[in-house]
């Protein structure tokens, strides 16, 4: 049975990829650029739900570890060349001028650089609780974009980098996210992720039942700001242009709102989650504009999509507490027990 | 730093210092209630602002009938998102309350930028308040003798309240047990409103006088103020009013005394607030004048 689920996970993912294909081909570039949003956004909303949802810290950071990600990520692989030509106030510190290396290792390194933080922040602030730590990571997080504005000769500061190579095309911002899911499927089934499931529930039950609050918070901690950096270096290469203001705490609002809308604490959820939320985003953008109904015609309102859809979030968090998914996870039982498969396996 | 500069620097510290500490109050209170922080605070600041502006620029009607108008207006407000957004999920998780309060600041952002408009707007001062008065060589303007005079004023009538009359006496017993002071037959709901009522008024007397010192509107112009006044009462003891004053006090004499003693650290001005947070948290979580609490399990 096992052997099975596993068999039907890889064909599934396989399937995902030519489907992934097959979207690539005859999508224009809006599109792809949409489909490519999905896939950032389930990273960053899988390293949110890591410590919000299973683990049960209220962290508020994530935009900080992204534009940590994103700098180190693109000072990395921009030309020699470019960053002369960008950094025209103040020439760039010559240890970082020559450097220019592969997108792999800079993600990599990106994601390492954002842990790195993740622990140095998450070291003093975990020991907070609730409000508390959300109040402050979402301090430390607007330090961080404070610190980058300012360092005019490391990220050119306010000015921002532009010219970014666009690495990221569908395969590398699905084939992270496949990764980033497996990855976490596999974490909440061991042993660690049920001790980061115990402290959601109790903390001080799981203390008494021989679990370290703080290394397992930490841990949390650090591996959600590998995935808010990787996903922030991702989309940084999509844009092309970071600046500081893109990091402010809205962003992380929006990928907070992704996981409510999934539900908190459930990788399905965020999976679903990103994809909706980023489509109607961008679904929602007719109403940015003038629509034509034939016999009248509204003018549209700029800035209107997004009040609408602040206001479909609001009816989630007050009418649908559990998000699409509340805890619950896909998994291949519950379709292999689904009334219409049975029926066809009988008449096979 | 001469001692004339020095002068002018504290006073301009001093009125930084009370708007912040009128807003730094609504978080307070509601927090002392409702173990909540109001994400949507500075919000309700900013609509007080962009109120005054509106009434004002009408000219239908004196400056004083127009401030009057825009604080009743913001009182409303704060009472309406109460009833929107809180009351419904008065018996789920904290979590829950702390993300719908993220989503009515995000809504209340979003629908102002439409309705306002993103492009920066001017307040019109009146013109008793844009004079300038001179003291032994220190020109001071008027308005920042206003702003402390009347922070001063409110926090008194504030007190009296809290302290000397029933509602008051319920507002307390609210915050210090939910559960009893409902068994003593408080009408916490009632509490829960005046305490956003009173909440309101203060972030809006508070945003009016913002808008004569810092005259330039912007929709997303309540989101710093609005964290940093949370982070001036957690600094004071999140619960307590008068800790929420002198929080309220030291981070606005803090950033004017750091950007004017070191220049070369104004673009660090914004981080001060945080630091000071992080470093209070980890010394004295509890802050300045809050009490310890024993853990519940």
């Amino acid at each position: 049975m096992k052997k099975n689920k596993l068999i039907l996970t890889i064909v599934a993912i396989i399937l995902l990829f030519c489907l992934l294909a097959f979207l690539n081909s005859i999508f224009n570039s809006y599109q792809t650029r949409i489909l490519k949003l999905c896939g950032i956004y389930i990273v960053l909303a899988l390293s949110l739900n890591l410590i919000n949802g299973f683990t049960g810290q209220f962290s508020l950071g994530t935009a900080g570890f992204m534009a940590i990600g994103a700098y180190v990520s693109a000072i990395l692989t921009m030309s020699p060349a470019k960053k002369a030509a960008t950094f025209y106030l103040e020439p760039i510190v010559p240890w970082l001028a020559e450097v220019e290396i592969g997108f792999l290792p800079a993600i990599i390194i990106a994601g390492l650089i954002s842990a790195l933080f993740g622990f140095l922040i998450g070291a003093p602030v975990l020991r907070l609780r609730d409000d508390y730590l959300a109040i402050a990571t979402l301090g430390f997080s607007e330090i961080i974009r404070v610190v980058i504005t300012n360092l005019q000769n490391v990220t050119n500061g306010s000015l921002g980098l532009k010219g970014l190579p666009s690495y990221t095309n569908i395969w590398w911002s699905w084939g992270v996210a496949v990764v980033f899911i497996i990855f976490m499927a596999l974490l909440i089934k061991s042993s660690y992720g049920r001790a980061l499931k115990a402290i959601r529930e109790d903390e001080i039950a799981a203390e008494a039942m021989g679990i370290n609050l703080f290394r397992n918070k930490l841990f949390a901690f650090i591996v959600s700001s590998f995935m808010a950096g990787v996903g922030g270096a991702l989309l940084g290469h999509l844009m092309g242009t970071i600046d500081p203001l893109m990091f402010r705490f809205l962003l992380t609002y929006n990928i907070l709102l992704i996981v409510v809308v999934g539900g908190i604490g459930s990788i399905t959820g965020s999976v679903i989650g990103a994809i909706i939320v980023t489509v109607a985003m961008e679904a929602l953008r007719v109403l940015d504009g003038n629509i034509d109904l034939g016999f009248i015609k509204i003018q549209g309102i700029p800035g209107m999509r997004m009040v609408i859809f602040s206001v479909l979030l609001m009816v989630v968090i007050l009418f649908f507490r559990r998000g699409i998914m509340g805890t619950n996870e896909f998994n291949w039982d519950w379709f292999l027990n689904n009334r219409f498969f049975k029926k066809r396996k009988k008449t096979a | 730093m001469d001692i004339q500069e020095f002068l002018q620097h504290l006073v301009n510290g001093i009125s930084l210092g009370s708007l912040y500490a009128l807003l730094a109050i609504g978080y307070t209170l509601v927090y002392g209630i409702l173990r909540l922080i109001n994400f949507a605070h500075g919000d309700i600041f900013m609509i007080s602002t962009y109120a005054g502006f509106y009434l004002m620029s009408s000219a239908i009607m004196p400056w004083w009938t127009a401030f009057l108008l825009a604080i009743l207006l913001t009182c409303i407000l704060g009472i309406v998102v109460e009833r929107a957004a809180y009351r419904p999920l008065r018996d789920s998780p904290r979590i829950s309350l702390l993300i719908s309060s993220i989503g009515m600041s995000y809504l209340i952002e979003n629908l102002s930028i439409v309705v306002f408009g993103g492009r920066p707007k001017t307040f019109p001062i009146p013109e008793m308040f844009a004079k300038s008065i001179s003291i032994g060589g220190v020109t001071i303007p008027f308005l920042s003798f206003v702003i402390p005079v009347i922070t001063i004023i409110i926090l008194t009538a504030l007190m009296h309240i809290v302290h000397n009359t029933k509602t008051g006496m319920a507002m307390r017993a609210v915050s210090t047990d939910y559960e009893a002071s409902r068994l003593m037959a408080i009408d916490v709901n009632k509490i829960i409103t005046i305490t956003f009522a009173v909440g309101s008024t203060l972030a809006a007397v508070g945003g009016i006088m913002w808008g004569m010192k810092y005259p330039s509107l912007i929709p997303l112009m309540g989101v710093m103020p609005g964290i940093k006044c949370f982070i001036a009462a957690v600094v004071g003891g999140i619960g307590n009013i008068k800790g929420a004053v002198i929080g309220g006090f030291i981070l606005g004499l803090g950033e004017i005394m750091l950007v004017a003693s070191m220049p070369a650290l104004s673009g660090y001005r914004d981080a001060f607030a945080f630091i000071l947070l992080i470093f209070i948290l980890l010394v004295k979580p509890t802050g300045l004048m809050g009490k310890n609490l024993a853990e519940k399990v």
